[in-house]
């Protein structure tokens, strides 16, 4: 266990906003998966994955937090808000638990798997190894167009083909058409 | 005395695994299709918590993992965007987005 810095420090302040960066997290999940609005559940995804961003700047990955904003916040939600538009009546826009034995079970399965994740990562001990670069991201750049470059590629294709399956599936059967 | 958190490993994976598990909360409970897909982007961002964990406090090469959750990410945009098209498509041919409303298979 690290030393614990003051509370007025730099580092005792970064500890804070670091708490506050958890907390949001952990709050906009439940929020996302407990409200009875979908379009509260996408707020609470929102505010999820805004402090998702935050813990991967804590984590030395600036860029990486700036990709989470504009693709998670920026794309993913308004297009899930967007379908919520698009499909859900106004009466109907209600989400409920699925059966009467759905959420304790749920609840069971979820902290089963949740408390097993966590009593394993605290019980092993990970090995270290010293770094062999600082991950700024111009190595970045780098890396995506020389050692994954394959892969590169191949996330466009993949990115294509949803798009054009998605157009494809979601124009068949409209009534005017 | 919990100010210190932030440079241990072991918080890290501690918030992946909860994230993951309220992920799975949620898709067990939820009964609307869209919830489920909300409660999937949350399992999503929880695994990749896990890589940037390990990416920045063991692995040798720290630019690996960041390459890994850029490419998560991308992958969870194709999966929103398939899994909100057919979700429409099921509501135009069902007129609901219940799980339970789209039975055709069953017997």
């Amino acid at each position: 266990m690290v030393a614990s810095p003051a509370l007025l420090s730099v580092d005792g302040l970064v500890g804070v906003v670091f708490l506050i960066m958890v907390a949001i997290t952990l709050i906009g999940g439940l929020i996302a998966c407990n409200s009875e609005r979908l379009v509260r559940s996408v707020a609470g995804l929102i505010v999820c994955f805004v402090g998702v961003a935050g813990i991967y700047y804590f984590l030395n990955s600036p860029f990486v937090a700036m990709m989470q904003i504009l693709i998670y916040v920026g794309a993913v939600a308004v297009t899930i808000s967007f379908a919520i538009m698009l499909a859900a009546p106004e009466e109907k826009k209600k989400t409920g638990v699925a059966g009467p034995l759905s959420g304790p079970l749920g609840f069971g399965t979820a902290a089963l798997i949740a408390g097993g994740f966590a009593v394993l990562a605290l019980r092993t001990e990970w090995p270290v190894q010293d770094k062999i670069n600082d991950g700024s991201i111009k190595l970045i750049g780098i890396q995506l167009l020389t050692d994954h470059s394959m892969v590169f590629e191949l996330i466009s294709i993949v990115l294509l083909i949803a798009i054009l399956g998605a157009l494809v599936i979601a124009r068949d059967g409209r009534e005017d058409s | 005395m919990m100010l210190g958190l932030y440079n241990n490993l072991n918080t890290f994976l501690v918030i992946g695994a909860l994230l993951f598990g309220i992920g799975i909360y949620g898709i067990v409970t939820r009964k609307t299709l869209i919830g489920m897909l909300i409660a999937a982007e949350l399992i999503l961002a929880g695994s990749s918590i896990n890589f940037m964990a390990f990416n920045r406090f063991t692995a040798p090469d720290p630019v690996t993992g960041q390459i890994f959750t850029l490419f998560i990410m991308a992958v969870a945009a194709a999966e929103a965007a398939i899994g909100l098209s057919i979700i429409i498509a099921v509501y135009r041919h069902f007129k609901s987005i219940d799980a339970e409303d789209a039975v055709q298979l069953q017997g």
